[in-house]
């Protein structure tokens, strides 16, 4: 037997979007959307839909495998995953559990897909309307904290007081964002670009949070086809190979009712370390970074626990010119992102880390050989992979 | 009684076996928390099973209605109909020092533009809302002068 890893063991060969659509703007049913992007990712890759024989997918997504399956005329069913956890905390972890059914022998076609509809399904951002609450959230909610905006900010709050952080940080995060959808015509806010005066004059939605630390709500489908690394290579474009994808969170990170010991925390802590060691890499060798915004202070936080920089050393780190493409030490969200390309629970930014690899991104890096993606900080379980280019197996 | 730190009209707290004698506690002015009855350690938000040693035997103890500002926010933006007239308001996170260091979710009383310092020491004001169906009360919290 070889050595448990799933390095170089698969690789993505279609990518596939929908339009992204403002949030509950969408004239298509979820399910729809979620075949639509299926179908693009096929043809991206040069398949025919009935060859997949695996779904995976996260966040407890609506659209069911077996659904998908009969109406895409999959001829076999071999895999229908899901990962447990809220948010886009499972968006890696999805293409990790793809690259597993596949290194193992369990399946040997996998789609990662992402479908949202909050027309047809209600809305992320709004707080429980019931007379009463009970459980966990009886012990929150009268205090008036409900929302993910609101269940998240105490943890960066606590953060860039333990490390003197500084707004400007955060707002170089927001910056990269938009400035990268403005190169991008399928992002949302393409055409709307942001500035340092527009963002320290927004509103707050809840410190430290102004608005445009806040991530999109969006409808949309995305979807990555995965095969075994031998069969990739028969495929038309630059092969993306997975070489790690993995997922997890801290001791007792869900501890209820904001009681995890180490609270100030993106929940990567244990994660970078496995990831980086199934890579066989460390920071210094990613060329491109995806890091999902769900709020900027989370990408903050990722970026730390990834090792790019120490905590001590955002101020200087954060800066704009730093993080943008193609000249920054680390090009962060070259698609827009969730702030500004769209907010597909994340997915969005593994098909821009695949992009980066071929060569086809709206802000394009150059000589991409290393692309990285962070999945859904602050939440738990969290998840990381990394895609290489045919020169780093 | 000093009226309610937020605007009726958002859902009120439902007991559940797990966290009755909590707020029975706070309708009688005291602040009841979770100690495991094997390790003698606290441990909240309330839990079926010490996270530290497994066991599934608790007590509820009263502590001191003290304690200090771990993290904070001020909400601007209301998510629920019942704050849409309330303005800016204070969530704070509360660890209880008396407990070994245990959080709790609350309001910090005052003015919701005042200066908010973290590690600054707290102490607990019982919120009673008798016209509550049923009757419930809130554990809100100020900072000492």
């Amino acid at each position: 037997m070889g050595p448990r890893t799933l390095r170089g063991r698969s690789a993505v060969i279609g990518i596939g979007e929908t339009t992204y659509y403002k949030r509950g703007q969408s004239p298509h049913a979820e399910f729809k959307l979620a075949l639509e992007a299926i179908v693009k990712a096929c043809e991206d890759a040069g398949i025919q839909p009935r060859e997949i024989d695996g779904f995976a997918s996260f966040s407890n997504d609506r659209s069911d495998p077996s659904q998908l399956a009969a109406a895409l005329g999959c001829r076999e069913l071999r895999y229908a995953n899901m990962q447990w956890g809220g948010g886009g905390g499972g968006g890696s972890a999805a293409i990790g559990n793809a690259a597993a059914a596949i290194a193992t022998g369990v399946a040997e076609c996998v789609v990662v897909f992402r479908a949202l509809a909050q027309g047809q399904h209600g809305r992320f951002g709004l707080g429980p309307q019931a007379p009463g609450v009970s459980g966990h959230a009886a012990h929150t909610v009268p205090y008036g904290l409900m929302s993910p905006a609101q269940m998240f900010a105490m943890k960066v709050m606590r953060f860039m007081h333990e490390y003197d952080v500084k707004q400007d940080a955060l707002r170089a995060i927001a910056l990269a964002s938009y400035h990268h959808a403005q190169s991008n015509p399928r992002a949302v806010m393409y055409g709307r670009p942001l500035d340092e005066a527009v963002y320290d004059a927004s509103r707050w939605i809840t410190e430290p949070f102004h608005l445009f630390d806040c991530c999109l709500e969006n409808d949309g489908a995305a979807a990555m086809i995965l095969v075994s690394a031998e069969r990739a290579r028969d495929f038309k474009h630059e092969t993306c190979y997975v070489l790690a994808a993995v997922a997890g969170s801290h001791y007792r990170a869900g501890a209820p009712v904001h009681n995890a010991p180490d609270y100030a925390s993106a929940s990567f802590k244990t994660v970078a370390p496995r990831l980086y060691a199934m890579a066989g890499m460390g920071p210094s060798d990613i060329d491109v970074l995806q890091s999902y915004e769900n709020f900027t202070g989370g990408v903050l936080m990722s970026i730390v626990e990834h090792g790019f920089c120490q905590p001590q050393e955002c101020n200087d780190y954060f800066k704009l010119d730093n993080l943008l493409a193609p000249d920054g030490d680390l090009p962060l969200n070259t698609s827009g992102g969730n702030l500004a390309e769209c907010y597909m629970h994340g997915l969005g930014l593994n098909i821009e880390a695949v992009r980066q690899i071929r060569g086809t991104s709206t802000a394009q890096v150059p000589r991409v050989e290393v692309s990285m993606v962070a999945s859904g900080p602050m939440v738990t379980p969290v998840s990381s992979c990394i895609f290489g280019s045919e020169a780093t197996i | 009684m000093n009226p309610p730190y937020l605007h009726a009209g958002l859902p009120i707290p439902v007991a559940c076996d797990l966290d009755k004698p909590y707020w029975d506690g706070l309708r009688e002015e005291r602040l009841l928390l979770q100690r495991c009855r094997a390790c003698h350690r606290f441990q909240w938000g309330p839990e079926w099973i010490c996270h530290r040693c497994q066991s599934f035997d608790f007590a509820y103890i009263e502590v001191p209605p003290e304690g200090r500002i771990y993290s904070y926010q001020r909400v601007w933006h209301p998510v629920h109909p019942a704050l849409r007239e309330q303005g800016p308001y204070i969530i704070a996170l509360i660890e209880i020092p008396h407990a070994d260091n245990v959080r709790l979710v609350g309001n910090l009383l005052g003015d919701p533009r005042q200066d908010v310092a973290i590690g600054a020491d707290v102490e607990g004001v019982f919120e009673q809302h008798p016209e509550g169906e049923p009757p419930y009360a809130l554990l809100q919290w100020r900072a000492n002068p």
